[in-house]
């Protein structure tokens, strides 16, 4: 990637967080119902005192005011306390945050392990009854709803069959000292790999669950360009040249077919980050996304706030990350 | 005559088409000896691609190759186990296409295109001198330095010559070479040409050049084939063929060619279409554009001796005049 593209990047990354301040903002002030008569509700204050609160919490000061404040308290990473954790948001972000991280990383990990397979296989085999399967396939998977695919999961591999567990991420006996807050590795740096292994069974399930519908997407993607790429004389050539098979097939397709599937990727990964909301909550998975779904429930706004502007900052660096990837893959996008 | 190093019996080649099965390539016959150099003429979809991609065993499903021979260096190539035909192709029979642009792939380094062939044959040499010294060889300047570029890095006549180094790199003893010049310009075109007549003389090595432009087979290949329609129509010595043509539709090529001697000389393009592949009958293919068309015609007409080395399909091959 150029130099003037990074710093194009690099420029709007300020911008789209300005842009979701103002969102994150405006959501609070423009929610129907008072904060002050939420807070005081069942405590028969007078007006005076709903006044007094009122300029306490900077409410009375002009909009525009309320949300400079608010951005420079932001800018240095000052989000206010949550409520019901009665601690520094950024805190329980912090904590929260690697949970959710390992998870959607694993996620992504099944993801390509099945999608590029399979949509490699089905783009040689086209029009195979293997094809027309998969296409079939991952139509189910692409709208299959996370929460129900997640509890169908739980009902056949926990309670049914008993293999894997439900919820949380480790059990206590298998506790090791957080030093990344990642526990696969946090198990493995302790020596302990009975509680890695304990670690990934909690972590199966939920990554799967997650996993599976991008999958379905990708490999869409991986099989439409692979059938573009593999009808392209460079194939031909390649194949001519008497490469093996696997080789005509995993490096000089593939690495072209990659090129588009390399964007779908970067939307995915935020869609993964998204979609790690509702599996956490129905796995009761200790991660940002479960706990951004409890304050919504509970008005906690600081932290949803902080959270959103967090989901922001990771979707620009994310897609700043398949910009580069996609200039590795492209050397005619190279400076 | 020695044992041909490929020989092609009644090649039939199909391909599946909603209003039935296409021959691309039907009944044809040919040999190419060590060392030789074949011209292959036809215009487009007159099956000389599909009979070579057939001998590459390189034809896309759900074309497949139906019946008859093809024998390379002695191996029926029809019976060979798909990993031995593998390590035929680039080794033994090599391909070389049209357009280097679209031959190369745009994100592997040349040198890598070029390591990756020598590599899959088990070369015996040191990967990347070996490729210095083929693109040195087909005259890449300062070609050590360049190993790392990709194909959009080089110049278009450049870019030919790499694929053909590539193409080279495990000493194939024939080239199949695809319309190798037909993108190129005329300059570039001779010095390719040059290094294929150079490699042919230094190593023996055989070239089946597939082309539409009879000039450059008249040039560069003793003996040429002429094909129609998904068959063999002509074939024998070049500078006799396109003197003394033994088929009307051979005539037909060269009186559409301009000369050079005689630039106000009219031109005849052929009338008519090739037939529809998928709907023929079992006479002469060029009969509906023929002026020499009589009622024997619509029986089938096999390739027969007219002449010395020379073959024609044409059952008033001896009435033909140039």
């Amino acid at each position: 990637m150029s130099f003037p593209r990074v710093l194009e990047r690099l420029v709007q990354l300020p911008v789209v967080l300005f842009g979701v301040s103002l969102v994150v903002f405006l959501m609070i002030t423009l929610t129907p119902g008072d904060p002050v008569e939420i807070m005081l509700a069942d405590q028969r204050a007078t007006e005076e005192q709903a006044a007094m609160l009122r300029a306490d919490l900077g409410l009375d000061r002009p909009l525009v005011e309320r949300y400079l404040v608010f951005l420079g308290n932001a800018v240095t990473g000052d989000f206010g306390l949550s409520f019901f954790h009665r601690r520094p948001v950024i805190e329980v972000i912090a904590e929260r945050l690697p949970a959710t991280i390992e998870l959607t990383l694993v996620a992504l990990l099944i993801a390509l392990l099945v999608a590029v397979p399979l949509g490699v296989a089905a783009a040689v085999r086209r029009d195979s009854w293997l094809d027309r399967g998969l296409s079939a396939l991952s139509l189910f998977g692409v709208s299959l709803p996370g929460f129900w695919f997640g509890i169908l999961l739980i009902l056949l591999f926990a309670v049914q069959l008993g293999l894997l567990p439900v919820g949380g991420r480790i059990p206590f006996d298998a506790e090791v000292p957080r030093l990344t807050g990642f526990l696969l590795l946090d198990t493995l740096a302790a020596g302990r790999p009975d509680a890695f292994l304990r670690a990934l069974s909690h972590l199966l399930l939920p990554a799967v669950t997650l996993g599976l519908p991008a999958a379905a997407l990708l490999a869409r993607v991986i099989r439409s360009s692979m059938v573009e790429v593999l009808a392209a004389d460079y194939v031909l050539f390649a194949e001519a040249k008497g490469l093996p098979r696997r080789r005509v097939l995993y490096v000089h397709a593939l690495k072209n077919a990659l090129i588009p599937a390399v964007t779908v990727l970067a939307i995915e990964m935020g869609q993964l980050l998204g979609g790690s909301m509702i599996v956490e909550t129905v796995f009761g998975w200790p991660g940002l996304g479960r706990v951004v779904v409890e304050s919504i429930f509970a008005r906690n706004y600081p932290l949803v706030q902080a959270a959103v502007l967090l989901y922001a900052v990771i979707y620009v660096l994310l897609n700043f990350c398949a910009d580069l990837l996609y200039a590795a893959l492209n050397p005619k996008v190279r400076l | 005559m020695r044992e041909p190093l490929l020989r092609v019996r009644n090649l039939r080649t199909v391909f599946p088409t909603r209003r039935g099965p296409l021959a691309a390539a039907d009944g044809v016959d040919f040999d190419i000896a060590a060392g030789e150099a074949l011209g292959v003429v036809g215009e487009s979809g007159s099956g000389k691609s599909v009979t070579f991609l057939s001998v590459l065993g390189l034809v896309r499903p759900p074309g497949r190759i139906e019946a008859g021979e093809i024998e390379l260096d002695g191996q029926d190539l029809r019976t060979l186990p798909p990993a031995a035909l593998r390590s035929l192709r680039g080794r033994t029979v090599a391909l070389a296409m049209q357009d280097a642009l679209s031959a190369l792939n745009p994100s592997l380094a040349i040198g890598t295109q070029v390591t990756e062939t020598l590599r899959a044959h088990a070369i015996p040499v040191d990967p990347r001198t070996e490729a210095v010294r083929l693109l040195t060889r087909v005259g890449i300047p300062d070609a050590a330095r360049r190993l790392g570029d990709y194909p959009h890095q080089f110049s278009g006549g450049m870019r030919q010559r790499a694929m053909i180094a590539i193409a080279l790199a495990a000493r194939p003893r024939l080239l199949v070479a695809d319309e190798p010049t037909t993108a190129l310009d005329v300059t570039i075109r001779a010095q390719v040409l040059d290094l294929l007549d150079e490699l042919r003389a230094e190593s023996g090595l055989a070239v089946a050049m597939i082309t539409h432009d009879l000039a450059v087979v008249a040039e560069r290949c003793p003996r040429v084939m002429v094909m129609y329609a998904g068959q063999v129509v002509e074939s024998g010595p070049t500078a006799e063929v396109i003197a003394h043509p033994r088929h009307p539709y051979t005539r037909g090529l060269t009186e559409s060619l301009p000369s050079l001697d005689d630039p106000d000389r009219v031109l005849h393009p052929i009338p008519g279409q090739v037939p529809d592949l998928a709907a023929l009958d079992a006479g002469c293919r060029f009969r509906n554009r023929c002026v020499m068309a009589v009622a024997g015609c619509a029986q089938p007409v096999p390739l027969l001796p007219a002449g010395e080395g020379r073959l024609s399909r044409c059952i008033r091959a001896a009435e033909v005049t140039p």
